[in-house]
């Protein structure tokens, strides 16, 4: 095993090269990805945004391990995805908070650290750490039931950074929730993202969503699922919310349109 | 902010539970209520023979009974049933009726409880095996079905017999595991089927985020199958409670031991013509074991409600 010598590869956060996944079904196979070529720098915030069915969140998938490729290779900070996803080198939340409803937000928040038998004093301090990061401290004794979804999103993503990942991987996780919330998730996850200099690999269809976040946005189209075009934001490491009113945000949201429409999706017909 | 309106509910829901837990109670006394009038009434204004039609003249037992007979023997007034209970079992210097009731009723209450534990154990190993191996649920579940089609009664001298056979080859054998071993075999149905829909009711999610966290088959049964599986499993107990005790009872009627409540029924209901308000202590008897079953499954549910939370949809 080689430790924490800085080659150029463990410097990547993802890299993907001819990445491809088909799943077959009675119909046929289907071609989710393909030739998905994709690198992200440590500490780097890439969106992944395209319509339904361009193969964003089968991309995060193979990242997490969640699933397969089928073809290319996949390596998270230099090692196979099955490799980094034992070692828990990469926290997820999804577009549902999916927390257990019968355990606290402290204990949802711990469950990571639970299942890798870290010791209680320990775990009951990072919990309380995390708790404070998303701004949950008085909320920490209370079920997801009794929390707005906001919050339950809030309690995922601390759940997410539990193990200290370097790597985020995030599936709309703000696509269920109300715009004024959606806004202010959004600038808290850019601080989170910029406190813990974790890259963070975002999934998302919406455009200002990805430029106002991001680092990099990836535009991906359908049939068959595959990358056609990056857009590199430019907008600095502050984002807060003049950024919205900022018309360096507004041009690259007129590129990120352009960059999918440009794609040649029959969008009426998409969503 | 909403968030804080949000988190401050629950009180307010705490307090509307609690108030429908009353309502739900006087519902409830209102229904026993309501069937001790409907039989009063009927018997006060139903004809003292029944309603039968198509009956030949002078042959008793023609014809189809549409409308029960209302007279004293076959329908006591409640009040002698009650009355009844407080009187001596059959005569002489006899301890009262109820009393003689609530013995048969420990009794046969043991012998469930016992064919519960029995029946629960064996219904968690079904459904465990079954989640965990695609191939055994395809296999065991269809015999599983079929296992409930045999009569009791077919299937309750078969285990007597074994019982006996084994007792008489040294390992002893009391009479009671048998009639255990006939409701355990009731009970394990719903356990079975409860586990089985409970371990695999966690949402994909939760199932995907047990994966990222590199979590093996015990991790992920233990931290969520099995607590997602509580509210599948806590009606499926229930079930079982009360087909325990069914089972208990019709065992010991159809082995023909001794002490139990089921036997006591069979014996009194024989000498009904003659004592008709005698059959309906143990008959209320049974009811009361039942509630207390269901009722000790309820006590498991109330230790067990944070397990019934439902995750709020944003």
């Amino acid at each position: 095993m080689t430790t924490a010598t800085t080659t150029p590869a463990s410097t990547l956060a993802v890299q993907a090269t001819g990445v491809g996944k088909v799943f077959p079904t009675k119909a046929g196979d289907v071609t989710a990805l393909t030739g998905v070529e994709l690198e992200v720098r440590a500490g780097e915030f890439v969106s992944l945004i395209g319509p339904s069915g361009c193969g964003k969140s089968t991309l995060l998938r193979l990242i997490a391990d969640l699933d397969e490729a089928t073809t290319g290779e996949l390596t998270i900070f230099g090692k196979p995805a099955r490799r980094a996803r034992i070692d828990q080198d990469y926290g997820i939340a999804f577009q549902q908070a999916g927390l257990l409803p019968w355990r606290t937000v402290a204990a949802n928040i711990g469950l990571p650290l639970e299942l890798h038998k870290v010791p209680k004093a320990q775990r009951e301090a990072r919990v309380a750490e995390l708790a404070e990061l998303v701004g949950l401290t008085e909320f920490i004794d209370r079920y997801p039931d009794q929390l707005s979804g906001g919050m339950q999103q809030r309690v995922a993503i601390a759940r997410a950074l539990a193990a200290s990942p370097k790597l985020l991987l995030m599936d709309e996780p703000f696509g269920a929730l109300d715009e004024m919330t959606r806004e202010y998730l959004q600038g808290e996850l850019t601080r989170i993202a910029a406190e813990t200099g974790a890259a963070v690999v975002f999934v998302t269809h919406s455009i200002p969503e990805a430029v106002f976040l991001s680092d990099r946005v990836v535009v991906m189209s359908p049939r068959p699922g595959r990358i056609t075009d990056v857009v590199e934001t430019g907008l600095g490491s502050v984002r807060d919310e003049s950024l919205r009113e900022n018309p360096a945000y507004f041009e690259k949201v007129t590129a990120v349109r352009e960059a999918l429409h440009g794609a040649k999706v029959e969008r009426a017909n998409e969503r | 902010m909403s968030d804080f309106a949000r988190a401050a509910s629950p009180v307010a829901a705490r307090r509307r539970t609690t108030g429908r837990g009353w309502t739900a109670a006087a519902w409830g006394a209102l229904g026993i209520l309501a069937v001790a009038v409907i039989w009063e009434l009927y018997k006060f204004l139903g004809p003292a023979d029944g309603v039968t039609i198509g009956a030949t003249p002078g042959e008793t037992g023609s014809g189809v009974m549409i409308l029960p007979r209302t007279h004293d023997r076959a329908m006591p007034h409640i009040w002698t049933m009650v009355a009844r209970l407080f009187e001596p079992t059959s005569g002489g210097a006899t301890p009262p009726l109820v009393v003689t009731v609530a013995q048969a009723a420990v009794v046969t209450l043991g012998m469930a409880a016992v064919g519960w534990l029995i029946g629960v154990a064996v219904g968690m190993l079904l459904g465990l095996v079954m989640q965990r191996w695609k191939l055994l649920e395809w296999g065991l579940l269809p015999w599983i079905v079929v296992s409930q089609i045999v009569p009791l009664i077919a299937f309750a001298p078969v285990v007597n017999a074994i019982g006996n056979q084994i007792d008489r080859s040294g390992t002893p054998w009391p009479q009671w595991l048998s009639v255990a071993v006939i409701a355990s075999y009731l009970a394990f149905f719903p356990v079975a089927i409860g586990v089985l829909r409970g371990l695999e009711a966690p949402d994909r999610i939760h199932v995907d985020l047990m994966r990222s966290y590199a979590a093996g088959y015990w991790a992920t049964l233990f931290r969520l199958r099995l607590p997602a599986s509580v509210p599948h499993l806590l009606p499926a107990l229930r079930l079982a409670a009360a087909n325990a005790v069914l089972g208990a009872v019709v065992a010991e009627v159809s082995i023909g031991m001794r002490g139990g409540i089921g036997r006591m029924l069979i014996q009194l209901a024989g000498q009904a013509s003659s004592d008709p308000a005698a059959p309906w202590g143990p008959m209320f008897g049974s009811i009361v074991l039942g509630l207390i079953a269901a009722g000790s499954v309820a006590l498991i549910g109330f230790g067990l409600k944070n397990y019934r939370r439902g995750e709020a949809t944003a």
